[in-house]
């Protein structure tokens, strides 16, 4: 984390940049981090927690080995999106901001992929797919292996 | 001969990689060259693949990978016969009935060529803009009668002119490509497809207003459009359209790219200072105005990604050119996304005035369903639900507001005769509350009352006494919010109630 911290620390407004980077280098912000991000961009930990926990892209535990996020938004309501989230739900027998107990996927929700001529839509890690019932969902849910 | 297959999110959404690897794979043997190119926005036809011969194209699609080969074959021997032959691609109905001129390049060429940007009349604005005084390019803007494409059409021109009178050592352009509102992808498909038209637009607003840093605030749903971006500006820079001593002009102005972190009221221009600024993304009370006191407290240009980009054509074509365009107060053209239940789902791209009615008959080809359209939400999750008697009303931002709807950033959602309105009604409260900032109490706890009263309202408690409560409650939002995503939630939810009344009971 300390060259991160070198990197962002002298950008205006650098703490979203590097809450983003460390959410890549390591899946998740650790909370034993917080400290640390706090010295360097020279915040309370009080104020990092309150910006990791404002933004639904932040995720204080580390998420299963891909992420499937399905929009919820109304364009893809009105192409059934509904079923789709019910269908993710029962098949992997898990809540939205949950992981399989395999550790496979985490499930959440998304408001809107900029796909909306082509609902339903999901991501998967950073592939957008269009058109997506349930069947497609699983087929494609299946050739993530592992 | 030279084969186009875009590279756009919802191409490749439906399969353009792989018809594009499918191309490549036979490109020498069959002595073709490949090139990736935006969308043009007409995705019933996507992955649409586009053959050039002698300088004219000509388009199939919606092809899959599993159809190139024998499109290729065909191709050979002269392919008008083919099952996804579409025609010259300047002949397709959809595409040339069409005005565009902020979307004229899109699916021209590579995206990041900056020779087929210049060829294509690209950096003329820039050019123009370099030569005139400041004040006269704001002018210019002022004159092309431009209004905010973000939503809340404000005039351009006069957020140019307060930032250019406002003295400070330093000022931003800041470009607002947080595109939230479901049904919306122009901005997406713009970046994707035309970014230096972006940046060309930032850099004419730099230069109007004495601003030299700009920062794009783009969404972190979008990773395509964020690797377009990065590339784009390193390459302008290169070239010397952006940076220090733009053209020898003697003028600097540079680019960053910021990404949001899924927050919908990151889109509101102050909670959006806020986060670039490193922290929540909490509204602000205004004044102080952005144009006087915006990032870090200096004067700063907030405009949408459309209203930057329609900036260059206004500089290279000239304020009357631009003027010319549109009805009533609304000037220049008029991006719709047509999204949902369509069958023809896209961007097109008009002069302000048509109906909606029109344009959804002339280009959404009908549900995808099958089934009849019973609502069309427009202007995204703060917008309202129009039943079929309202579609007659002119696309212009004072005739949808006098009708109580809004024109906001174009999304047009199609549902079909299965929508439920009370579900929809229910949504826009549950989304407000997930996504207030939380600063007042009418929209962070009425969002939450909102919900619950729709539930029982559904559940059939007490229906008449609740809908009024639920009446006061909209009143409430709609008169003690202190921004639109409180103030506007109402939209949705009061015309749910109002036109489709028979969900509610
Ligand atoms: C809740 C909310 C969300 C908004 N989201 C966006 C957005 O995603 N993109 C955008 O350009 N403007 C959005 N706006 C409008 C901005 O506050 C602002 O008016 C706009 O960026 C100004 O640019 P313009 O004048 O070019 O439209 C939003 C406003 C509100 C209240
Ligand atoms: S209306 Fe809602 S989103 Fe807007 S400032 Fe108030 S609490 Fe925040």
């Amino acid at each position: 984390m300390a060259p991160l911290l070198e990197v962002y620390r002298s950008q205006p407004g650098g703490l979203l940049p590097l809450l983003h980077a460390v959410q890549q280098a390591l899946g998740y912000i650790p909370p034993e981090a917080i400290p640390d991000i706090a010295r360097a961009m020279n915040l309370s930990r009080a104020e990092v927690h309150g910006v990791i926990s404002f933004y639904h892209d932040f995720r204080a535990e580390p998420a299963g080995r891909h992420t499937l996020q399905i929009c919820r938004a109304e364009a893809c309501q009105a192409m059934g999106s509904r079923d789709l989230e019910n269908h993710a739900r029962r098949s992997l027998a898990i809540d939205f901001g949950e992981t399989t107990a395999d550790g496979a996927v985490t499930l959440e929700p998304v408001y809107c992929l900029g796909n909306c001529a082509c609902s339903p839509s999901v991501r998967i890690d950073d592939c957008v797919y269009a058109r997506v019932d349930p069947a497609r969902l699983d087929a494609l849910l299946a050739e993530l292996g592992d | 001969m030279r084969i186009y297959v875009p590279s756009d999110t919802t191409a490749v959404a439906l399969g353009a990689d792989a018809v594009a690897a499918a191309v490549q794979a036979e490109a020498q043997r069959r002595g073709l060259e490949l090139v990736r190119n935006g969308s043009r926005g007409m995705f019933a036809v996507e992955p649409l693949v586009e053959v050039e011969v002698q300088g004219l194209r000509t388009a199939y699609g919606p092809v899959s990978a599993g159809d190139v080969s024998g499109l290729l074959d065909a191709l050979e021997s002269g392919a008008d016969q083919h099952a996804l032959f579409l025609g010259p691609v300047a002949d397709i109905p959809w595409l040339a009935s069409q005005q565009r001129l902020t979307f004229a390049r899109a699916g021209e060429g590579d995206p990041l060529c900056l020779d087929t940007y210049r060829t294509l009349g690209g950096f003329a604005g820039l050019e123009t803009a370099l030569q005139m005084a400041p004040v006269a390019v704001v002018a210019a803007v002022t004159d092309s009668g431009l209004r905010g494409r973000g939503g809340a059409a404000f005039p351009a021109g006069i957020k140019w002119q307060t930032v250019l009178d406002t003295p400070a050592s330093q000022k931003y352009i800041v470009c607002n490509a947080d595109e939230g509102d479901s049904g919306t992808f122009a901005d997406r498909l713009l970046l994707e497809a035309d970014p230096y038209q972006l940046l060309e637009g930032m850099a004419i607003a730099g230069v109007a207003v004495g601003a030299t840093l700009g920062y794009i605030y783009l969404r972190s749903e979008y990773p395509l459009a964020l690797r377009v971006l990065q590339d784009a500006i390193s390459r302008a820079t290169a070239a010397g359209y952006l940076g220090d001593d733009i053209r020898g002009s003697g003028r600097n102005f540079h680019v960053e790219v910021r990404l949001g972190a899924g927050a919908y009221i990151c889109g509101e221009e102050t909670a959006l200072l806020e986060s670039l600024e490193g922290r929540r993304g909490v509204v602000r009370a205004k004044p102080p105005l952005p144009a006087i006191e915006g990032l870090f407290g200096l004067p700063t240009v907030v405009n949408n990604v459309l209203t930057l980009a329609a900036v260059t054509t206004v500089l290279a074509q000239g304020a009357p050119y631009y003027r010319d365009f549109g009805s009533g107060r609304s000037r220049g053209t008029l991006t719709l996304q047509l999204a949902g239940n369509v069958r023809q789902g896209g961007l097109v791209e008009i002069p302000f005035g048509a109906t909606l009615r029109e344009v959804v008959d002339e280009y959404a080809g009908g549900t995808f369903s099958g089934r009849p359209m019973r609502a069309i939400q427009v202007g995204g999750p703060l917008g309202a639900y129009l039943p079929e008697g309202q579609w007659d009303i002119p696309l212009d931002y004072e005739a949808f507001a006098a009708a109580g709807a809004m024109l906001g950033h174009g999304g047009v959602v199609v549902f079909d005769d299965t929508v439920d309105m009370s579900a929809q009604a229910r949504f826009a409260m549950a989304f407000c509350v997930e996504e207030s900032c939380g600063k007042c109490t009418p929209c962070r706890i009425g969002a939450i009352r909102g919900v619950e009263v729709i539930d029982k309202i559904i559940a059939r408690e007490a229906p008449q006494e609740n809908t009024a409560l639920l009446q006061d409650l909209c009143d409430t939002m709609e008169q003690g919010s202190l921004c639109a995503m409180g103030g506007l939630t109402p939209n949705p939810v009061r015309s749910a109630l109002e036109y489709f009344p028979e969900d509610f009971v």
